[in-house]
């Protein structure tokens, strides 16, 4: 942490417990002294390992082998960017984040419009529309995966009755990425709405009041008084689930495992299979240092959103 | 004509609102349905709605009937007891190191302490499949891998940077001019926080638990992986079920789903105020 270099008086005059116990109860080690057991688990068991496989994603090693790591340099990850079905991966995520996240931001957007307003019975329908952010993503995507049956499915049947055909959405590539899309879509965008909510009911009356007054337009009051206060809100959740949906591999890997084909594929999900199926242990390291430096850009990006946010509300 | 205030909307707001409510519980209200039904019921087509409920479904999942007609105990049990006992444990561990680091970054900052807390929060925002090629490595090394030890280390990892970022936002809302003149009033500062600071946070401390209890309770790709037949947990269990479409009991796994979501349920509803805070790590507090 921070001093430890300078030898104390504790250590170097009487080296008694008593000595040490005191040196350690100075006010100023009271900071390190208190964050030092929780960053050491965390070196232990996050960091630490993290070293370890970024160090593995320079060798070749397979971890079903008994063979020694040899060291590659840089091949893993020119293997990785110069692979087609890599960047195919990324597509597939893309487009999963793109709509699922659209989807999200609309939906929890009209919702927190809906909600932000004092009716009957609120609290209660409010949280009827919160519960699925607060679900386990394996109940969600067993929900999703019966919903999507082709022969029980709620869904199919729906369908059929309008078509009289069976109706399998997860049969096709473009059906099965709108079901994970769909799913998401469903389980976040009330996660949405609990953000913009808040941007809602921090817009003070009077300038309501001063609107009203004043007769301005629906759109003129919305694009002048709501949105300046839930615009930095929006972005913090449209990053904050950009992040989290391009992690997205519960959901992919319980309803549609990848399929049909590779069409629902996810960066995680094909990083899961190199590794843990194909046992290419390094090639999988690799690529999941890719996706953690996509995840870092982005969280760095958020936190700065969210400390200029606290900086303007401090002002 | 009578003046309306902006944000006031009548019955007709609750009719529009509790059809959404409806559409976006329809999935949980389903699966608990299907819990009730017969094996016929729940392979109906076209899907009931109305039907004779049964509890056989409950029943099936804790216990199974030999052929001698003897009830015997399944592992649901098991896997019951290991995803409470698991969560359990590497929460309060979580809690207890995560309060004091909190305290720490929030009452005296170190050098770099934005760094920390970014360097900790990253490991929190870590895509799962980024850690568990290392983890599972170490543990197949050290020889945790399928034990409880491992698991509840791991969780604990992981409700670390959650634990420190919620309560940090909760001591920085404190206000610390009481803190201060207690010292004044030769107060050690193991005193004020045990006697000041911990009493006003003790909301936010529940608060934070029982978020971390969910999330450890749902975790599923680290279950999957790193527990073991003895350790297993309930979504490892759930998903296992599910492998194929053929076969796929649905009145039993919806019962066992059924059980599985009622505590969070329940807590969802408690942690209304909380939502906010607990969904964003304590990166958003209004």
């Amino acid at each position: 942490m921070t001093s430890d270099m300078h030898l104390p008086p504790a250590f170097t005059t009487q080296r008694s417990a008593r000595g040490i116990l005191q040196w350690l109860n100075a006010p100023e080690r009271r900071g390190p002294l208190l964050v030092a057991p929780a960053i050491l688990t965390l070196f232990l068991v996050n960091i630490l390992p993290l070293l370890w496989s970024f160090g593995l994603s320079f060798f070749n090693y397979r971890a079903n082998r008994q063979a020694a790591p040899r060291f590659d340099g840089l091949d893993n990850y020119g293997d990785l960017l110069t692979d087609d079905r890599v960047w195919e991966r990324f597509v597939t995520t893309g487009m999963i984040v793109a709509g699922s996240v659209g989807l999200q931001l609309i939906i929890g957007f009209g919702l927190a419009l809906l909600f932000a307003k004092k009716f009957p019975l609120r609290r209660i329908l409010l949280m009827l529309v919160l519960t699925p952010m607060m679900l386990s993503f394996v109940s969600v995507g067993i929900f999703f995966k019966l919903f999507y049956d082709p022969s029980l499915g709620l869904l199919s049947w729906i369908v059929g009755q309008f078509t009289g055909e069976p109706f399998a959405i997860l049969a096709t590539p473009a059906g099965a990425i709108s079901a994970i899309v769909i799913a998401d879509a469903w389980m976040w965008s009330p996660f949405v709405m609990l953000l913009v909510l808040a941007g809602l009911v921090s817009v003070p009356d009077y300038l309501y009041e001063a609107a009203h007054v004043d007769r301005a337009s629906g759109w003129r009051r919305f694009r002048t008084i709501t949105l300046p206060y839930v615009k930095g809100l929006i972005l913090l959740a449209l990053l904050f689930r950009t992040i989290e949906t391009f992690k997205t591999f519960d959901l992919v890997y319980l309803i549609t495992a990848g399929g049909p084909g590779s069409a629902t594929e996810t960066v995680a999900v094909y990083a899961y299979r190199l590794g843990f199926q194909n046992f290419r242990t390094s090639e999988a390291s690799a690529l999941a240092y890719l996706i953690l430096f996509v995840v870092i850009v982005l969280t760095s990006l958020y936190l700065y959103l969210v400390n200029r946010r606290d900086a303007e509300a401090a002002s | 004509m009578t003046f309306r205030k902006h944000n006031e909307g009548g019955w007709g707001q609750t009719l529009v609102s509790g059809a959404i409510g409806l559409i976006y519980f329809a999935p949980v209200f389903w699966m608990v349905l299907t819990a009730f039904k017969t094996r016929q019921d729940a392979l109906a087509i076209p899907p009931k709605l109305f039907f004779t409920p049964t509890l056989e479904n409950f029943r099936a999942v804790f216990f199974d009937t030999t052929s001698s007609g003897e009830l015997v105990a399944t592992d649901a049990w098991l896997y019951f007891v290991n995803s409470a006992f698991i969560a359990g444990a590497s929460v309060l561990l979580a809690l207890i190191l995560g309060t004091l680091a909190a305290y720490a970054f929030s009452r005296y900052p170190l050098r770099g302490n934005d760094t920390y807390l970014f360097i900790i929060l990253t490991t929190r925002m870590l895509p799962p499949i980024v850690v568990i090629i290392p983890i599972f490595l170490l543990f197949r090394l050290t020889g945790l891998s399928g034990t409880y030890i491992g698991i509840i280390l791991l969780y604990t990892s992981f409700n670390l940077p959650f634990s420190i970022w919620m309560m940090k936002s909760f001591f920085d809302d404190l206000d610390r001019e009481v803190e201060d003149s207690a010292r004044m009033d030769g107060s050690s500062d193991w005193a004020v926080f045990r006697r000041i600071v911990l009493p006003q946070v003790a909301a936010g401390l529940a608060a934070t638990m029982v978020f971390a209890l969910i999330l450890t309770w749902n975790e599923f790709i680290f279950a999957l992986l790193l527990t073991g037949t003895e350790s297993r947990t309930v979504p490892v269990a759930l998903a296992s079920t599910v492998g194929g479409s053929v076969g796929v009991e649905w009145g039993k796994l919806s019962a066992m789903i059924t059980l599985f979501l009622i505590p969070v349920v329940i807590v969802t509803f408690v942690l209304q105020n909380q939502l906010l805070r607990g969904v964003t790590f304590g990166t958003i507090r209004r």
